[in-house]
């Protein structure tokens, strides 16, 4: 008979913490089954609506963030922006092939914990500055160099916590960038230095509004938890654009009892974001970006119909890029590197790893030798293929829900597989008018 | 050359700025009644002088590379915040994360200093006359913290490589800080600050140096206590 208390993934998970003695570390993000995207469909066009023609009736794409204050509004080409990740997480190689696939398509890349680099400026047209906790490599040049600010206050692998960086990837350029002895495990702060509060974050707001002309639009960003109250308070202190990232969402290193136990599902954050900004009456005027676990086109419309204005993609823009991948692209050539799978523990499909430094296709490495295993140029023209293909997806069903806009679709136009996925995103289960929860 | 009189009374707070931006350098300018104002003089670059003539609020400073800024009056959270160069001097007492992240430049407190001043420092000098409130240095990464006064709980708690030294008493160490002998190299830095900063009451030979016992820079679960 099945333990289902002690199934065989407990048993192994209690004997590598008695063999640490300390929590376990891993990048990416909840492996955990909880309500998503998948749980609900599309209730597309039949006799009481009217499709778009898929091949012929245009459906626009383009995306206006952050003008609620008077800045310049970041213009995409698409609802997709690549989200933070950090140099340091990544390699070089992966930040600048993330920023020319970005700027093949018409959107966004965001710079991470530890700074912005050189190469990561140029490669990206438009680029969000993150100011995190730990201010690693903030600099005031560097906020005026950047298209729109973010300022961080959670991530939805860790919300209430700061990053990690062990040591093999704090080498000499990250360190110094960082301020950092050479080789530490860096441990960032869950705080930010210099304010607590939404009533000090709002002066926080409009000292970064001073040091920039006001030109910058303002994102906040909230790790998935309290979020009616928290979407309602980053308005409150002045944020143009917002942005929820649900349980789902990747990281680059932490606890996996944190990634696992934190936080809510990105299903049910983005309605309860939606619904805050529309009880403030600022529903579209300011921004929802919603991430955490996005992969398809399909997941796009879902979150844009449930109210968000865009996503960001993390994790599966890594994996576009060639993440666990079993080898990599040298000239014309594919490198096998299962091998390399395998001394971390793991293997192609199912790689974690991302914590150790030794990423066997070169993204998440400081390791001079691994990063050159990623030629930067093929690894964009792959992300930009992904998002041109999630892009086509989206306006493939926005057509066929009869909207000429993406930002058209409407929970109206969605149903349930479950019951919780029905109550999460306030929609109804398929074949029924029940909404759990709704009406009291 | 007169310095430039900036009403503060009857422009905002993006006014003055502004009108800060666009002197040139060497010019001087004066800030009347700032009236506890935040965010006057930020994220400047040119290399001016400027005073501002009362008590002023948040972030007064922040982000700052160029200019040179004096407070006749007390000042709120994150004094010269993420500052990268210049000198900040404040007449009196500053409240909460002076210096915060700061990168280069010096500041100077006349009076004391509320709690978590050098919080995040990234390579700043911050010289306190007075006394600093708890958690004066956490998680201080690289520069250095004088304290003229006494020093409140958890000093320097998580520091990196910053160093830290205090005239007064000490009321506790914070995790993985630790007493160090005081070299002449260190007493030679502290008479040099203390003559940048116009301190005459520290005696530079007399003070207590802190500094990180790095027991804490790789992560091991040994370290559960520690924190």
């Amino acid at each position: 008979m099945p333990n289902h208390t002690f199934p065989p993934q407990v048993i192994a998970d209690v004997h590598a913490l008695a063999d640490l003695g300390r929590y376990q570390i891993r990048g990416f993000g909840a492996r955990r089954a909880v309500p998503n995207f998948d749980d609900l469909v599309f209730l597309t066009a039949s006799a009481s609506r009217y499709p778009l023609e898929g091949y012929r009736e245009s459906c626009e794409t383009r995306t206006l963030l952050g003008a609620r204050h008077g800045a310049i509004p970041i213009d995409l080409a698409i609802p997709i922006t690549i989200a933070g990740m950090s140099f340091g997480a990544l390699s070089a190689q992966a930040k600048q092939a993330l920023g020319a696939a970005a700027s093949e398509v018409g959107t966004s890349t965001t710079t991470g914990d530890g700074g912005m680099t050189d190469e990561e400026r140029t490669a990206s047209k438009t680029l969000v500055y993150q100011c995190l906790p730990s201010r690693y490599g903030f600099r005031p040049d560097h906020l005026r160099a950047a298209d729109a600010i973010e300022i961080v206050i959670g991530q939805g692998a860790k919300p209430g916590g700061g990053g990690m960086l062990l040591g093999q990837k704090v080498g000499p350029r990250v360190a110094g960038m960082r301020a950092l002895p050479e080789g530490i495990d860096q441990r960032s702060a869950s705080r930010h230095p210099d304010w607590t509060g939404p009533d000090d974050l709002r002066i926080k707001i409009e000292e970064f509004r001073e040091a920039t002309h006001g030109e910058k639009p303002i994102y906040v960003k909230l790790g998935a938890t309290r979020v009616d109250h928290d979407v309602k308070l980053a308005v409150a202190a002045g944020a143009d654009v917002v942005v929820v990232d649900g349980m789902q969402g990747g990281t680059g290193a932490t606890q996996d009892s944190f990634i696992e136990n934190a936080g809510i599902p990105t299903l049910a954050a983005v309605r309860l974001a939606a619904e805050a900004l529309r009880e403030l009456g600022l529903e579209r005027e300011v921004q929802l970006i919603v991430s955490g676990g996005i992969r398809t086109g399909a997941d796009v419309a879902k979150a844009l119909a449930l109210g968000a204005d865009a996503v960001s993609i993390g994790i599966a823009a890594l994996l576009a890029l060639g993440c666990n991948r079993a080898s990599y692209r040298s000239g014309p050539v594919d490198v096998d590197v299962t091998a390399d799978y395998a001394k971390l523990g793991t293997k192609p499909g199912e790689c974690s790893a991302c914590h150790t430094g030794a990423c066997p296709v070169g993204i998440t490495t400081q390791d001079d030798l691994l990063a050159q295993r990623l030629d930067a140029e093929f690894a964009a023209h792959r992300v930009a293929n992904y998002l041109r293909a999630l892009t086509m997806e989206v306006t493939m069903l926005a057509r066929a829900c009869g909207k000429s806009d993406v930002h058209n679709l409407e929970p109206e136009d969605l149903a349930a597989l479950t019951i919780e996925a029905a109550a999460m995103a306030k929609v109804p289960l398929a074949g029924t008018d029940w909404i759990p929860g709704a009406g009291g | 050359m007169d310095p430039v009189i900036i009403d503060a009374a009857r422009l905002t707070t993006r006014q003055i700025n502004a009108n800060l931006r666009e002197l040139p350098d060497g010019a001087r300018a004066v800030i009347t009644e700032p009236r506890g104002r935040h965010n006057l003089a930020v994220g400047l670059t040119n290399k001016i002088e400027i005073t501002i003539d009362g008590n002023a609020g948040y972030y007064i400073g922040g982000l700052g590379d160029g200019p040179d800024i004096t407070v006749n009056g007390f000042t709120g959270w994150g004094i010269g915040e993420n500052l990268m160069s210049g000198v900040i001097r404040v007449k009196g007492s500053v409240s909460q994360s002076a210096a915060a992240s700061a990168h280069g430049g010096l500041i100077v407190v006349e009076g004391d200093a509320s709690l978590r001043a050098g919080i995040s420092f990234k390579g700043a000098t911050l010289a306190i006359a007075g006394d600093a409130g708890n958690l004066t240095g956490f998680m201080a990464q690289a520069g250095t913290i004088l304290i003229g006064g006494d020093a409140g709980e958890a000093l320097g708690d998580s520091l990196y490589e910053a160093v830290i030294y205090v005239a007064g008493d000490i009321a506790s160490l914070g995790a993985d800080a630790r007493f160090s002998d005081l070299t002449e190299d260190d007493v030679t830095a502290v008479k040099a600050l203390c003559g940048q900063a116009g301190f005459t009451h520290i005696s530079p030979e007399d003070v207590t140096k802190v500094d990180s016992a790095r027991q804490l820079y790789h992560f091991t679960s040994a370290h559960a206590s520690a924190y």
